[in-house]
């Protein structure tokens, strides 16, 4: 199995250089935000490993929102970010991106400060990558080459299907069997390849083990001073949920046009969501602590096709920047924004809650998991307050939703299982 | 908590409550303004049919719809129509964005609409009903002195009497949500049973929505001789509100192309009468006289009464793989009657199962939205005349009449309902898993960037692979549309005074 990684390059904009990138982004695309696959900065069609990347300037419209704590907005910079979902381990895919890119890579970090010609690109994207608080993984190790290789699986069924109308009637086994031959004879031919897993690099395993194991381990260790500390965090919790201010006015429909002009030309989305940590070590420290163990949920428990109860993101990540006093979230999901975040309330309202109820601003919650994203209305206005327009958007297997995926993947797995029992052989021919 | 207060009936437009089934005649007339003062005066006189029952159905009824761009001709300032929903204060088809996610592309764009695209949109609509041969004298006595001062008329729709029955040939309007008008619905937590009743607030403003919530409509601050007839707002008392008893009529011209759709349906089948009429009962997921293709359910459905329940009592639950009503047909679509967390049983352990996405976590399991937040209240009528099966094989004459549906249905949040229902469900090719299709009568076949298909349907067979028919024809294109809203008597009469 070769487990995906995650490249997260955020660096400041140089001084009066925001415009100029914005407008060198925007030659990369095809349709409003969606990428050209051949754009001459960065094919991404070339890079075969790539799942989802997107460049996006990352400032905030909400900076001003600390000013109901009676508090100066700070003064961030206005940083650009480059995100890459890949296969493999981070120093092969940035050798390989800078292979292939450099020319156009270059063009564009120039705009950020600290970058020229004359600096080593891999290393400075190398240095300006920052580790994900959570990172989100909709199905551990399903690498392109699988995607690309198991929908030429399914085209290729179907059109065997389509060509004799006597195929769809056989009975389950039968069909199999013929389906076996058909596809072996295929891939003989060279019309069709499946590649078998590849093995687990043993160094990930190794620390994928370590990480299993120690967070549980540390919590032990934790377990008595977190005890004697939960009746002040109760009381401190309760006490902020009670004046927090929440700032959810509608947002400006000039904005949101500018948004949604970006979305739904594929059946997959992007989303980007930037805020401010509400000010205090408190909130600072809760949201660390909750986003070190939802990734370990993510790692290890959550990656077999679903966040919670949610089916449809591909993707998904939360970064802190900025002394851990800013977090912005991206994420890419199938469906329209209102379906997603009809998900976010009507499905995962308290895992949305115990992140974002952290950020200045959120719909009031309870006990830190009710109500918050139970008030739609607000809870939408918000959500579409933060949102960023995210400049570049490149899908490596558009029209395909997460559930294609694991679909392609089982009907895959019942052809190579020559064994199935009569149960699932039927359950399987009901994929085809 | 307190009682709430009883509804009003007096306040509220007909329609709400009443689809108004015995009066067969009905006309709606789109209309620009063409003289303020004039169209206010019409107004202030009008006899707006509202929604107590009387001992007997009326023999007349009258309802008036507002786009925004009617509302501001009107006279309301920018600073209240922005407390509007931002679906009605955009508008159907100004916004590309909007009419992508509707899938009106293709045939369907709104460039080729006869009504509500580019510059034909409609300031209102006044619909006109009555009983049979009533209609021309109730229209003469409605028109009144004002109106031909007041009003352009930008397009007159009739509609036509095919007895409960859709062009196609199907029974309509069979599943309607009940409307909780006693107020005593209460929403507190997940739901694990399909109900059919809605609380009032999901079709009317001014009251709580499924979420517990009021939907954010206008409200004004109390002073002045007009503010203080509004009615007071209920979540907020110090303001009056413009939405009470008031909801969103969203309004589509449906052209049906009944030939097409029988002729198609004659072909997959070699002109098999018997496999002809179950393929089209798949597309709709029904027989022709309604009855569902499921099997109803042994238990009560709370909202469905008796009579009703015969015809509308089950859900999908005992058909998962779509063996007897397949995944994709248009009533699945349209209203999957899912509940909040699917498969859960009402102990706390089994809610946080499922909750975190153990309970039902294989393939194609709990991927529907809860249809509680989704459903519409529907008020179509039907236009151009009857086609049997049979003629409808035949080929076209020349000229051949127009046929289709005025799609209308009501709602307080438009995006959330019909919105949602036509984008995620209606027009998605991904919807329940499936692939390459959208809903069978209603999908427009448009390509989707890495979706070249959209125009299968498929059909689960028994132990087999599924049947695949292909290159569905579009059957149903958009003619015109418009977001309007609905406003309570009182503020009908307060748009008079303005």
């Amino acid at each position: 199995m070769i487990p995906q990684s995650h490249l997260t390059v955020v660096a400041p904009i140089a001084d009066g250089r925001v415009d100029d990138l914005r407008s060198l982004l925007l030659s990369m695309n095809r349709l409003p935000g969606v990428a050209d696959p051949e754009n001459a900065l960065i094919p991404f069609g070339h890079l075969e490993e790539v799942h989802f990347a997107r460049f996006l300037v990352l400032e905030d419209p909400t900076l001003q929102d600390v000013r109901v704590y009676n508090l100066p907005p700070p003064a961030y910079p206005v940083y650009l970010a480059f995100l890459c979902d890949f296969d493999g381990p981070l120093d092969d895919f940035l050798l390989k991106l800078t292979n292939c890119a450099a020319v156009g890579l270059t063009r564009i970090f120039e705009h950020c400060e600290g970058f020229s010609r004359k600096v080593n690109l891999l290393a400075w994207m190398k240095e300006q990558n920052r580790d994900p608080a959570t990172a989100y993984v909709n199905w551990l190790g399903r690498t392109m080459l699988q995607v690309r290789e198991e929908e030429q699986l399914l085209l290729s069924i179907r059109g065997w299907l389509d060509a004799d109308s006597s195929r769809g009637k056989l009975a389950p086994r039968q069909l199999q069997n013929e389906l076996r031959a058909y596809i072996t004879a295929e891939k003989s031919a060279g019309r069709l390849s499946l590649t078998p897993e590849p093995a687990t690099p043993i160094t990930w395993e190794l620390k994928n083990i370590a990480h299993l194991i120690a967070v549980p381990l540390l919590l032990l260790l934790l377990l008595p001073f977190l005890i004697l500390y939960a009746p002040v965090f109760v009381i401190q919790l309760r006490r902020r949920e009670r004046s927090d201010p929440e700032i959810a006015p509608r947002p400006d429909p000039v904005y949101v046009n500018k948004l949604s002009a970006l979305e739904d030309y594929d059946v997959t989305n992007q989303f980007t969501a930037f805020g401010s940590v509400k000010p205090g070590l408190f909130r600072r420290w809760t949201l660390i602590y909750i986003l070190w163990i939802i990734n370990y949920t993510t790692r290890h428990i959550f990656n077999r096709g679903r966040l919670a109860r949610v089916s449809t993101i591909h993707f998904a990540r939360w970064v802190f920047l900025d002394d851990k006093k800013r977090l912005f979230f991206a994420s890419n999901y199938d469906g329209s924004l209102d379906s997603y975040m009809d998900d976010f309330i009507n499905k995962v309202a308290f895992g949305l809650n115990v992140v974002f109820s952290n950020g200045i601003g959120y719909p009031t919650t309870n006990w830190l998991v009710l109500d918050g994203a139970k008030d739609e209305q607000k809870f939408k206005y918000y959500i579409r307050r933060h949102e960023l327009p995210t400049e570049v958007w490149y899908n490596g297997h558009p029209g395909l939703t997460a559930l294609d995926l694991q679909r392609n993947s089982l009907i895959r797995q019942g052809l190579e299982t020559p064994d199935m029992s009569d149960s699932q052989l039927r359950q399987w021919v009901q994929l085809l | 908590m307190a009682k709430p207060s009883p509804v009003d009936f007096a306040d509220i437009q007909g329609l709400v409550r009443f689809g108004y089934g015995a009066l067969t005649e009905a006309s709606f007339l789109l209309l620009r303004i063409r003289d303020a003062a004039a169209a206010r005066a019409w107004l202030a006189s009008a006899p707006v049919s509202n929604a107590v029952m009387l001992a007997k159905a009326p023999d007349t009824a009258l309802q008036v719809a507002f786009t925004c761009e009617g509302l501001r001709a009107l006279g309301l300032g920018e600073d209240i129509l922005a407390g509007f929903s931002a679906e009605f204060y955009s508008g159907m088809s100004r916004d590309a964005s909007r009419s992508r996610r509707l899938g009106d592309a293709g045939a369907n764009s709104p460039e080729y609409w006869q009504w509500g695209g580019q510059d034909r949109n409609p300031d209102l609509v006044v619909m006109l009903y009555a009983r049979e041969n009533q209609l021309d004298g109730w229209s003469q006595t409605v028109r009144g002195q004002q109106w031909e001062d007041a009003f352009d008329v930008l397009d007159s729709l009739p509609t036509s009497n095919l007895f409960g029955v859709e062009p196609f040939g199907f029974t309509d309007g069979v599943s309607q949500p009940t409307l909780d008008w006693e107020r005593e619905r209460e929403v507190s937590g997940d739901e694990l049973v399909y109900g059919n009743r809605v609380a009032l607030g999901e079709f009317l403003l001014g009251y709580p929505n499924e979420y517990n919530k009021y939907t954010d409509r206008p409200l004004l601050p109390a002073g002045g001789d007009a503010v203080s007839t509004l009615p007071t707002a209920e979540d907020q008392p110090q303001l009056r509100d413009l939405g009470k008893n008031g909801t969103y009529l969203v309004f589509r011209q449906l052209a049906q192309d009944v030939r097409g759709f029988w002729q198609f349906m004659d072909r997959q089948t070699n002109s098999d009468p018997q496999t002809r009429l179950e393929l089209a009962e798949a597309c709709v997921g029904r027989k022709q006289d309604g009855q569902p293709l499921v099997e109803l359910s042994d238990q009560p459905i709370e909202g469905i009464d008796k009579h009703n329940a015969a015809i509308n009592g089950f859900t999908f639950d005992a058909d998962p793989t779509g063996l007897r009503c397949p995944l994709g047909a248009h009533i699945r679509r349209a209203n999957p009657r899912t509940t909040d967390l699917p498969g859960a049983s009402d102990n706390p352990f089994s809610k946080l199962e499922h909750t975190l996405g153990f309970g039902e976590s294989s393939y194609g399991k709990d991927v529907i939205a809860s249809t509680r937040f989704h459903r519409l209240l529907r008020r179509g009528r039907e236009y151009g005349p009857g086609l049997s099966t049979d003629d409808a094989l035949q080929p076209a004459p020349p000229n051949d009449a127009l046929r289709g549906i005025h799609f209308i249905c009501l709602g307080a949040n438009i995006s959330r309902q019909f919105e949602f229902v036509q984008s995620a469900w209606v027009m998605s090719s991904k919807f329940a898993g499936l692939w390459g299709e959208s809903d069978p009568l209603l999908g427009n076949r448009e390509p989707i960037p890495g979706c070249p298909i959209t125009n299968t349907f498929s059909l689960t067979q028994r132990d087999a692979v599924k049947r695949h028919i292909t290159a569905l024809p579009q059957f149903i294109t958009v003619r015109g549309g418009a977001y309007f809203f609905m406003p309570g008597i009182r503020v009908v009469r307060f748009l008079a005074q303005i």
